[in-house]
This record gives structure tokens, C-alpha cells and sequence, in this order.
């Protein structure tokens, strides 16, 4: 039996909204495939499977809002890990009550140290007990992936009866908006949310999606940044005479499937960048700097109704250039419509935003919380240009860098920077 | 049984009537409580009826005639003492707190004190500072007492009946503001449980506590408030020592909101006692921070507007409901 849960689509999801399920009971999934549409405050998104097996039972309707980590639907898995094989002929025997959790009293005491929720946890031990490992691997899993709540986040105002009341209905109340003075959560709002329709979608899907509540997480987000981050900024110019001239002789054999926009370079340049100066590769959690074993490109998507996405190319670095172009297509394209999956929302180590479409010369971004860097490109442009001792017109593109201060300075940036505009003049290597 | 009309103050009247006739233990004793009939005009026309022998005036020394009446009751006598407000008690304080409050402690349990003191609390009638104060709960700090505040007609009618038949000093507060408080009571009078809070009104939203002088504001507040549909509780305490705890909590957990409308001042009030009992046992069952509306900290003035103004209205404890609730 595995659970499948909300997933985190992102370090400003708290809840997401089931919209549709692409599977029913009985159907049998592999990793990967898509099974559910979730929307979140920003975008739908298609959610993957991560185990192999049968869908037992679906826990939540479409329409529900539930927090991130609650179980959307059971899996059966069959004993040892995942069969392969087809379904079952017979239909699913009756329900079975998912097994409560089976730990030793060191494993329990061990999670209680370091605020584990057992019956999170997959247990990979005899009879699905949850092994010392699956603790240990949880609690380094947490220490990867960043708490979505800022540290700095007040203490939530709930009154204790509303917190009594959300307890005994079966509410969170730490994602509540209160009513109360000061914004304090009161019994009414927790009344409130107890008694929404659970059959009522809590928001139109995707084309009319409130322009408000993604502004609302998009605001909640840059504010945070802008608020715990001291940013610097360096701003670099390259010229791309010589991988723009790379490009149009490949692109010129290649099927215009196969084409590359110069978008992509920029991507790869920047991936490999982040692999070369592995300080501004990562998170800054607990007080501290994480830097991340792989580079996952975050990519941000303005929208053409307004508002902004960033999906990500996991391990962007390690793959080839026709491999960027294709996921940094699909990318778009499944983010402008509305339709992201949840391998598009891996955590970046480190976000791109290339804003040159629009003409803009430079852009100097605002960091995506936790990472601790944003590469920005603008427009690629002719312009006067000094080579050796002559003038020429050459095409330029100004690269510019937002880094965290406390994570490195402005040196490391700068070597950055300079690894980007590397990586450029050797087009061939990318 | 007959429907009489009636005021606070001959409601008083007649349960002193009713005790004198019924008990020949019990005398009255006070400063012009006799020839005058009272500076309220409650013992009026009774040394008539019952002589003075057992309608006494006294010295202007409440020291002294209150110590009597604790030396009357260890004799095996009912006195009841009135001083005649509750800024003049304080100079009998001595006798009320070491005295009536600690023998049967420090006796070992043989000699108790049924003693009944009654005394005017509160504002409202332009008196000034020093015949205005409510000092109540000063007096159910102390362990060995037991205090009462009537607030309608029948509690002024019949709480004299349990107060004599307690074995401890009993303290009866009355507030000034009521004595011509008017209304029908039954006749003959049903005594009155001393021990238990009373429900006044019922609601859902919240709890307003109070008792005595500032029942009736209150009331009034809970009617405002049900037509802006806030359905309050009033609980009318009635008996501040020992408090009725469990009929407090028990609304508290029903409406989970509470304000405490008490005229004392607020620093270290009788609503600071009912705040922190409610945060104590019952905070996990409150929606919102209790509020009190109480006196401000002031000597109460005695121009009429300030004396408005320092004392909880009306409107001072519908805004608080208000914010609770709100």
C-alpha cells in the first residue's frame, strides 16, 4: 500500500485543489504517469505517480482543497515493492484499512526528536515497519528540502477554542484567514471552513484562474524575499557573435523541430555556470547555506494573462542542448496553459529570467526564496562593440546576476558571470 | 400568594420585618438606623414596631459597633450591623477581617460569627469620592467571609433569611443606585439561594458577568446587543465569596466569549478574579481575550457628567461585547 499525497508544487504551495482525477479504482499506474490535475494558487498541474501499482481507492474529491502531504488516493503495491504485470483479474478485494503505522521505540523516539510524522514516512522494513533509516532518510530529505513557512513567520493568531474546534473538525488552522481583531483566527472562520461544499470547486480552473490569488502568492513571495534577502546585483555584457553564428549554421541542417533559440544557450550556459561556482547553486535554509549535488533551472514563464511561473529542468547541466531546447518548449508551453506537471516543479537550485522577448536590455530580478541567486538576460541586441583594437557591430546581451548576500559576495557572482560568458564563446561544448 | 408592588428598599425593609418577627435573637444596629430610619430610608417606621432594644443607634464609631455585633453574635445573638456605606466600613475593617473573618480558624472551629453586615456600595447618586466606591470585592478577598450583592427584588427580599441562618459572617452589599428600584414581588417571600450564581438572561454568543449595581446596565446592554442579534447570558453572581465558579465556566463554554462588568476598579478587581478563573479553566474554550468594563481608576468625581463617564454604561459594555464577538 502507498499513499498518494498533495505533492509541494512549489515553496509557495501551502494547499492545492484536486481538479480532476486521470485515473479511476482498479487502474493500473507505473512512476511517472500522470494522475491527477491539482490546482494550485498559480497553476493547474498535472501530478505524476511516484509508485507502480493499482489505485485502490481515491481519498479526495475533485473540488477539495486539501493541505500539501494529504493523502489523495491509496495504492496497492503488492507485497515487495511494485508487480509490474497487468491488473489483477478479479475486482480489488474490499477496502483494506490502511496499516497503522508498525516503528520500534528507538525509531519512534528518533522521529519524536526531529519533529517526524511517522505516519508520513514509507516504512521499508519487515511488514512495512518504518525502519532507524527511514527516519534518518526523512529527516535529511527535510534538511533538503526547506520548510515552505519563512523562519521569520509570526506565530499564527488562533484563539484556543478555534483551535479546539479546527482540531475536532478535522481543519487546519494554520491556513486560515481570520476574521478576528488583528487578523486572529476565531471559532467562525474555522466553522467557516469546515462547512465549505466539499463539492464546489474552491476556484475556477485553469483560463479563469484569479489574476488575485496568484498575484496574492506571488506578492506573498517577492515581499518575502525582498524582506530577508539583502540583494546584490552585477551586471555583465556578452557577445554572442560567436554562438549565435554557432547556432544559425546548426540550426540551418536541423529540422525546425529541432531548432534552437538562442534562449536555450542561455539556459545551458547558465546550468553550467551554476555546476562551475557552486555557491549560488543551492538554498539557504536554517540560517545556513545548502548548496544542491545537481543543478535544477528553475525558468520563469511570464504568462500571457499576466503573472508569472517558474517550472523547473531538473539536472539542466548534465543535459544536452537539444534536450534543454525540448523541455524549455514543452516548459512554456505547459505553463502558458495552465497545465504544468509536478516534475515541473521540482525545487530550482537557481532561477533564469530572460525577459529579452520583450526588448528589455537587462533585467535584475528579485531571488526566488530559498535559492540564493537569479540570472537575468535581456534583449540580444546589435551595438557598437570594441574587438581587439576595432569597432564592430556585434550581438550583445546584457546577463546580469541577483545574488544573496549572505549566502556569497559579490566576487563569487562576478566569477559567475564570467563562467556564463565562458560557456558562450565555446557554443560547441554547451 | 399576592403580587405586591414594590421597591428594592421596602423589599429590604420587609425581610428585616420578617427576621426581627420570626427571631427574637435578631436586632438591627447602625448609625441612624433607628430615630432617623435609616440614611436610605430602610429601617424606616421599625423602632416603632420593634422598640429600641432591638432597632439600635449608634455612636458614629464602626469599630466599635461593628466589634459589638461580632461579640453579639458569639453570644449567641443575630445581629444584623448596617454601616452606612462601604468607605465607612473600612475603619471597622479590623473587625471584619481579624476578627469576624479569622475566629472560627483560630478557635479550632468553636466559636463561628452569625454575623450579618449590611452596607451601601457604589455610585451613581452624586455622593463623591468618599461615599462611592465599590469595595466589594476588596472584602471577597478574604477567606472566612461571605459576600452577597442583591440585584432585584427578590434577591433584596429574600437573602436576609439564608444570610442570618449562615454560621459566618455574611456581608451584604447594597447598591445605592437601586433602592427605588420598583417592580412586583410575591408575598410571603421565598428565601433566596445564597450560593449559587443566577442566570438572567440567556443567550448563545456570549457571557456577560456582573452582578449588583451594574446588573440592570448589563441588561440593558444584552437587550441592545439582541436586537444587533448578539443573544448574551447574563449572570447576575450574586454570592462574590465563595464564587459561583461552575455556573461561570459553565456559560463561558457555552458562548465562549465573556466580558465582566463589575464597578470596581479594574487593577486587582473582583473581574480580574473572574478573568483569570475563566482563562484557567476554561481557555481552551475561549474565542476571543475576556474584556472588563469597569470604574476608571479614578476617586469618583462628583459632577454628574464625570461621574457618567467614570462609571460602565451602557454603551461601554455593548462595545465591548462588540469586540469580543466581533
Amino acid at each position: 500500500m502507498a499513499e498518494f499525497r498533495m505533492p509541494s508544487l512549489g515553496a509557495d504551495m501551502e494547499q492545492g485543489t484536486l481538479v480532476e482525477w486521470l485515473v479511476q479504482p482498479g487502474d493500473t499506474v507505473h512512476k511517472g504517469d500522470l494522475v491527477a490535475a491539482v490546482d494550485t494558487e498559480k497553476a493547474t498541474i498535472e501530478v505524476e505517480c511516484f509508485d507502480t501499482g493499482i489505485i485502490d481507492r481515491l481519498l479526495v474529491q475533485p473540488g477539495q482543497t486539501v493541505p500539501v502531504g494529504s493523502p489523495l488516493a491509496i495504492i496497492s503495491t503488492g507485497a515487495h515493492g511494485a508487480p509490474s504485470g497487468p491488473a489483477p483479474l478479479q475486482p480489488a478485494a474490499p477496502t483494506p484499512q490502511p496499516h497503522p503505522t508498525v516503528a520500534t521505540p528507538p525509531v519512534r523516539k528518533l522521529a519524536a526528536q526531529h519533529g517526524i510524522d511517522l505516519t508520513t514516512i514509507h516504512g521499508t522494513g519487515h511488514g512495512g515497519a518504518v525502519t532507524h533509516a527511514d527516519v534518518e532518510a526523512a529527516i535529511h530529505r527535510r534538511i533538503e528540502t526547506p520548510p515552505v513557512k519563512a523562519p521569520a513567520a509570526t506565530r499564527p493568531r488562533i484563539s484556543p477554542y478555534a483551535r479546539r474546534l479546527a482540531t475536532e473538525l478535522g481543519v487546519d488552522p494554520n491556513r486560515l484567514t481570520g476574521t478576528g481583531a488583528n487578523g486572529s483566527v476565531r471559532a467562525r472562520d474555522v466553522r467557516a471552513a469546515a462547512e465549505k461544499p466539499p463539492a464546489a470547486p474552491s476556484r475556477p480552473s485553469t483560463g479563469e484562474r484569479s489574476a488575485e490569488a496568484m498575484r496574492h502568492a506571488i506578492a506573498a513571495l517577492m515581499a518575502r524575499s525582498k524582506r530577508e534577502i539583502p540583494h546584490y546585483y552585477l551586471i555583465s555584457t556578452i557577445d554572442l557573435a560567436n554562438a549565435l553564428e554557432w547556432l544559425r549554421e546548426r540550426n540551418r541542417h536541423a529540422p525546425v523541430a529541432d531548432r534552437i533559440v538562442p534562449a536555450a544557450l542561455l539556459l545551458k550556459a547558465s546550468a553550467l555556470a551554476a555546476r562551475e561556482v557552486p555557491d549560488l547553486n543551492g538554498h539557504w535554509t536554517n540560517d545556513r547555506f545548502q548548496p544542491a549535488d545537481a543543478v535544477h533551472l528553475g525558468v520563469a514563464v511570464s504568462l500571457h494573462g499576466g503573472g508569472l511561473l517558474t517550472p523547473s529542468i531538473p539536472n539542466a547541466e548534465q543535459l544536452p542542448l537539444t534536450e534543454v531546447m525540448r523541455r524549455l518548449r514543452e516548459l512554456v508551453s505547459r505553463a502558458r496553459n495552465g497545465r504544468l506537471r509536478s516534475s515541473d516543479t521540482a525545487p530550482a537550485t537557481i532561477t533564469v529570467t530572460n525577459l529579452g522577448e520583450l526588448g528589455v536590455e537587462s533585467v535584475q530580478g528579485v531571488i526566488y526564496p530559498p535559492q540564493v541567486a537569479l540570472v537575468g538576460f535581456g534583449a540580444v541586441s546589435h551595438r557598437p562593440w570594441a574587438i581587439g583594437d576595432l569597432l564592430g557591430i556585434r550581438p550583445l546581451v546584457t546577463a546580469t546576476l541577483s545574488g544573496d548576500h549572505r549566502a556569497t559576495d559579490g566576487a563569487t557572482g562576478a566569477r559567475f558571470l564570467t563562467a556564463v560568458d565562458t560557456f558562450l564563446q565555446h557554443p560547441g561544448d554547451l | 400568594m399576592t403580587a405586591v408592588h414594590t421597591t428594592y428598599r421596602d423589599a429590604i425593609r420587609e425581610a428585616l420585618r420578617e427576621a426581627l418577627r420570626d427571631d427574637e435573637r435578631v436586632f438591627l444596629m447602625g448609625e441612624d438606623v433607628g430615630r432617623y430610619g435609616g440614611c436610605f430610608a430602610v429601617s424606616l417606621g421599625l423602632l416603632e414596631e420593634f422598640g429600641p432594644e432591638r432597632i439600635r443607634d449608634t455612636p458614629l464609631s464602626e469599630s466599635a459597633f461593628v466589634g459589638a455585633g461580632i461579640g453579639a453574635a458569639l453570644a449567641g445573638m443575630r445581629p444584623i450591623v448596617e454601616i452606612m456605606t462601604v468607605n465607612f466600613s473600612l475603619l471597622a475593617l479590623d473587625q471584619i477581617l481579624n476578627n469576624a473573618a479569622t475566629l472560627l480558624h483560630m478557635s479550632g472551629g468553636q466559636l463561628s460569627v452569625p454575623l450579618v453586615i449590611r452596607m451601601t456600595t457604589g455610585a451613581g447618586r452624586q455622593l463623591a469620592a468618599q461615599h462611592s466606591h465599590s469595595l466589594e470585592g476588596w472584602y471577597a478577598h478574604i477567606p472566612g467571609l461571605r459576600i452577597i450583592t442583591p440585584a432585584t427584588l427578590p434577591d433584596a427580599r429574600g437573602m436576609l433569611r439564608p444570610a442570618l441562618e449562615c454560621p459566618d459572617p455574611v456581608l451584604v452589599f447594597e447598591h445605592g443606585s437601586l433602592y427605588n428600584a420598583a417592580g412586583d414581588l410575591d408575598e410571603p417571600a421565598d428565601a433566596v439561594d445564597i450560593d449559587n450564581a443566577a442566570l438572567r438572561r440567556t443567550g448563545t454568543d456570549i457571557s456577560l458577568i456582573t452582578y449588583g449595581g451594574t446588573l440592570p446596565t448589563t441588561l440593558a446592554a444584552a437587550e441592545q446587543l439582541a436586537a444587533e442579534g448578539i443573544e448574551a447570558d447574563v449572570i447576575d453572581l450574586r454570592t462574590l465569596r465563595p464564587l459561583d465558579e461552575a455556573s461561570i465556566l459553565d456559560s463561558v463554554r457555552r458562548t465562549h466569549h465573556a466580558v465582566v462588568v463589575d464597578e470596581g476598579w479594574r487593577s486587582g478587581s473582583l473581574s480580574a478574579e473572574i478573568a483569570a478563573r475563566i482563562t484557567e479553566h476554561a481557555f481552551y474554550d475561549l474565542d476571543a481575550p475576556v474584556e472588563r468594563v469597569c470604574t476608571a481608576e479614578v476617586p469618583m468625581p462628583y459632577a454628574k457628567h464625570l461621574e457618567d463617564a467614570a462609571l460602565p454604561q451602557t454603551d461601554d459594555v455593548v462595545a465591548a461585547a462588540r469586540r469580543v464577538v466581533g
